[in-house]
C-alpha cells in the first residue's frame, strides 16, 4: 500500500505543550548533505516573554516538592531518555547542517569532537543521573550550621533563584543543553533554555521526553531560534534571575550588561576554550551551587 | 418559564431587538487580532490605569489595607506621567475610610451596595445600605440587581428598585450590576441592560459583574452591553457609561475592552467619564507594561507589589 509521509512539525515544549512560535516563523535545518529535513520554530522575544511567564508559574510549586521527589522525577527523565536513545542519537546526527545567521546559506560541518551520537545520548542519561542523586544531598553540603559567639543557632539554608535563563552552545546539542540545565532545575529553579542554533533538532526531541517524565509543565521551557535576537532579551528580562551560558565575547559582554541593569547572576562559560562535556569535570556541585541563593538565620537559643 | 414570564420576555425582546450571539463571538475573536504598535499601546495603558476601579471587596479588608489602595490609587508609579486611577471601590463600611484618603482628590471612592453581591436581601435593608454609603461620602454606588425578579419575569420590580436608588443616590454616580454570569443568555444580558438603561441617568454606567462569580466580564459580554449602549444612545441621545469587572487580570486584555470601545462606541467612550475597568490586579499589570515599554526590558511582576512568591 502507498502511504503518504507522515512528517513530524517539530515544536518548542513550553509550559507543558507543545507550540509553534507566537511569530509563526520557522527556520530550515539540513542534513550534512543540504537536503531540507524540517522547520524549525524561530522564536521571537514574545516567545521568550511567554516561556518565563509559564517558568515562572510552574516555579513555586517545583520549588516545594520534596527533594526526594525532585531527584525522582530527574531520574525518571533519564530514564525516558535512556528508552529512546536510538531515537535520539538520529535527532542529534539528523540536523547538523541547519542554516543559522552565521551561515545562512547552507550546510554547516558539524564541530563534535570525538563523541557519536550514541555515547552524547549515553553521558546525557548519566549527567541526568548524577544530578538526580544530588538532589536530596546538595543541601547537606551547601548549607551550614555557622559557630557565632552569642547565643544564638546560626544556620544557613539554600533556596532556588527562581526562572533561570540557560544558553545552550552550537555543539554537543543534547549533552551541554542537558548539562547546564539539570543542576540548575535539581534545586527547584524553572529554566528557559534556548537550544543550540545550528542543531536545534535533539532539544525539540528532548521535548518530547520531558513532557513524558513527570517534570511538571513549564519547569523546563525549550525555545529555538536565533541566539542574536533573544540574547538580549534573555540579558535584560528582570524576571529572569540568573543566567547560564555559553557565550563568546560579544555575547558575554551583551549578559553580562544586561545582567547587571536587572541585578541578575551569570555562569558564563567560553566558546572560545574549548570544552570537553563528556568529561567529570563539566559536572559538579558547584553547578548547582551557582543557581542558588543562600539564607542565613540566626535564632535565639532558649535559656 | 411560565406563561406569564415568557410573554414578558417576549415583549421586551420583540421592542429591543434579539443578540446574533454567533455574530458577537465572531466579532470580539478579531478584537484580539488587532496590533496595538508602540505608541497607541502606551497612550492605551495610559487609559487603561486612569479608567480603573481599583477594587477590594474581601471580607478581611481593614482600613488599613483601605489606606494602602488609596496611596497606590493615588500614585500608581513613581512617574508623573502615570494617571491616578479613577476611583477605589470598597464595601459601604469603608468608604469613610476610603474618603479620608482621597477626599478632595480626583480619585472617586465608589461603594459597592443593595446586598452585594447577591442582591437578596429585603428592599429596605437594601435603600438603607445606599444612603449609608452616599451619607458616608460614597461619590459612585455599584448596585446590583434583581436577579431573582428579573429572570421571573417582574421587569417592574427590577426598574423600580433601580429607580428608587437613583433616588437615593442623589449627586452620586450610579453604576447598575447585571451580574451577566447569572443572566445566562444575551439576549437576556440586552434586555437586563435596556431596563437598567430606561432608569438611570445620562453619566451613570452599567456594570457586568461582581466578582463574585465563576464567570465574569469577557468581550462577549462587553459587546452585547456596548452595543446596547449604543442602540439605546442613538435613540434616547442619553450616553450611558459602561464598566466590565471582574476577570480583568492582563493590559493585553485591558486592551481588547479599549479596542471593543473604540470600534463600537467611538472615541467619546475612551474616557473614565463613559468607561471604567472594576478590577484589582489589572493595575499591576498595566504598570508592568508601561514599564516595559519605557524601559525596553521586560519587568518581574514583583516589583509592582504583587505578591508572587519568591518566583
Amino acid at each position: 500500500m502507498n502511504r503518504l509521509p507522515i512528517t513530524k512539525t517539530p515544536k518548542i515544549y513550553v509550559g507543558g505543550a507543545f507550540i509553534r512560535s507566537e511569530s509563526a516563523r520557522v527556520f530550515p535545518i539540513r542534513d550534512a548533505a543540504g537536503n531540507f529535513l524540517a522547520n524549525i520554530p524561530q522564536c521571537s522575544r514574545k516567545d521568550l516573554r511567554n516561556a518565563v511567564e509559564a517558568a515562572a508559574k510552574a516555579g513555586p510549586g517545583w520549588a516545594k516538592r520534596t527533594a526526594y521527589n525532585r531527584g525522582q522525577i530527574l531520574y525518571r527523565l533519564a530514564e525516558m531518555l535512556e528508552a529512546r536513545a536510538g531515537e535520539m542519537s538520529g535527532a542529534i546526527l539528523m540536523g547538523n547542517g541547519a542554516a543559522t545567521p552565521s551561515s545562512p546559506s547552507g550546510p554547516r560541518r558539524r564541530r563534535r569532537g570525538s563523541l557519536g551520537a550514541s555515547q552524547e545520548v549515553a553521558a546525557a542519561v548519566d549527567r541526568l543521573i548524577y544530578y538526580a542523586g544530588w538532589a536530596d544531598k546538595y543541601e547537606q553540603v551547601l548549607g551550614n550550621v555557622n559557630p557565632v559567639a552569642a547565643p544564638y543557632f546560626n544556620f544557613t539554608v539554600t533556596e532556588p533563584m527562581g526562572v533561570v535563563g540557560v544558553l545552550a552552545p552550537e555543539d554537543s546539542p543534547l549533552l551541554a543543553l542537558v548539562s547546564l540545565l539539570a543542576p540548575v532545575i535539581v534545586s527547584g529553579n524553572t529554566v528557559v533554555a534556548l537550544a543550540s542554533g545550528s542543531q536545534p533538532y535533539p532539544a525539540i526531541v528532548f521535548g518530547e521526553m520531558l513532557a513524558t517524565s513527570d517534570l511538571p509543565g513549564g519547569v523546563v521551557n525549550l525555545l529555538t531560534g536565533f541566539r542574536q535576537e533573544l540574547l538580549p532579551t534573555f540579558a535584560t528580562h528582570a524576571h529572569v534571575r540568573a543566567i547560564v551560558a555559553v557565550a563568546n565575547p560579544a555575547e558575554r559582554k551583551a549578559l553580562a550588561l544586561g545582567a547587571a541593569e536587572s541585578v541578575k547572576r551569570t555562569r558564563l562559560l567560553k566558546t572560545e576554550e574549548p570544552f570537553d562535556w563528556a568529561a567529570e569535570a563539566a559536572q559538579g556541585l558547584y553547578a548547582i551551587r551557582d543557581t542558588l541563593e543562600s539564607k542565613t538565620t540566626w535564632h535565639p537559643i532558649g535559656a | 418559564m411560565n406563561a406569564g414570564q415568557s410573554a414578558s420576555f417576549r415583549r421586551l425582546f420583540d421592542e429591543i431587538g434579539p443578540v446574533d450571539s454567533v455574530g458577537i463571538e465572531e466579532r470580539v475573536a478579531k478584537y484580539a487580532t488587532r496590533s496595538i504598535k508602540k505608541g497607541a499601546k502606551l497612550w492605551g495603558l495610559y487609559r487603561a490605569v486612569s479608567m480603573l476601579d481599583l477594587t477590594t471587596l474581601e471580607g478581611k479588608d481593614t482600613p488599613g489595607k483601605i489606606a494602602s489602595l488609596c496611596q497606590k490609587a493615588l500614585r500608581p508609579l513613581d512617574d508623573p506621567n502615570v494617571p491616578s486611577v479613577a476611583a477605589v471601590c470598597v464595601y459601604p463600611a469603608m468608604v469613610r475610610h476610603a474618603k479620608k484618603h482621597v477626599g478632595g482628590t480626583a480619585v472617586k471612592v465608589a461603594s459597592v451596595a443593595m446586598a452585594f453581591p447577591s442582591g437578596q436581601t429585603p428592599l429596605k435593608t437594601r435603600l438603607a445600605e445606599v444612603k449609608a454609603a452616599v451619607a458616608a461620602g460614597a461619590d459612585e454606588i455599584d448596585m446590583v440587581i434583581n436577579r431573582g425578579a428579573f429572570l421571573a419575569g417582574e421587569f417592574a420590580e427590577v426598574r423600580d428598585e433601580i429607580a428608587a436608588v437613583v433616588e437615593e443616590c442623589g449627586s452620586a454616580a450610579l453604576k447598575v450590576i447585571l451580574e451577566v454570569s447569572e443572566l445566562e443568555t444575551y439576549d437576556n444580558i440586552r434586555a437586563a441592560s435596556f431596563l437598567a438603561m430606561e432608569t438611570i441617568r445620562a453619566g451613570d454606567f452599567i456594570k457586568t459583574s461582581t466578582g463574585k462569580t465563576s464567570l465574569n466580564a469577557t468581550l462577549g459580554n462587553n459587546q452585547v452591553m456596548i452595543e446596547a449602549i449604543r442602540d439605546f444612545y442613538l435613540d434616547t441621545g442619553i450616553a450611558i457609561g459602561m464598566k466590565p469587572a471582574g476577570g480583568i487580570r492582563t493590559a493585553k486584555q485591558a486592551l481588547q475592552f479599549l479596542i471593543a470601545v473604540k470600534e463600537t462606541l467611538g472615541d467619546e467612550w475612551l474616557t473614565n467619564k463613559r468607561y471604567r475597568f472594576g478590577a484589582s490586579s489589572l493595575l499591576n499589570d498595566l504598570l508592568r507594561q508601561i514599564e516595559k515599554e519605557k524601559s525596553g526590558a521586560y519587568q518581574a511582576p514583583y516589583y509592582f507589589s504583587d505578591a508572587a512568591e519568591s518566583y
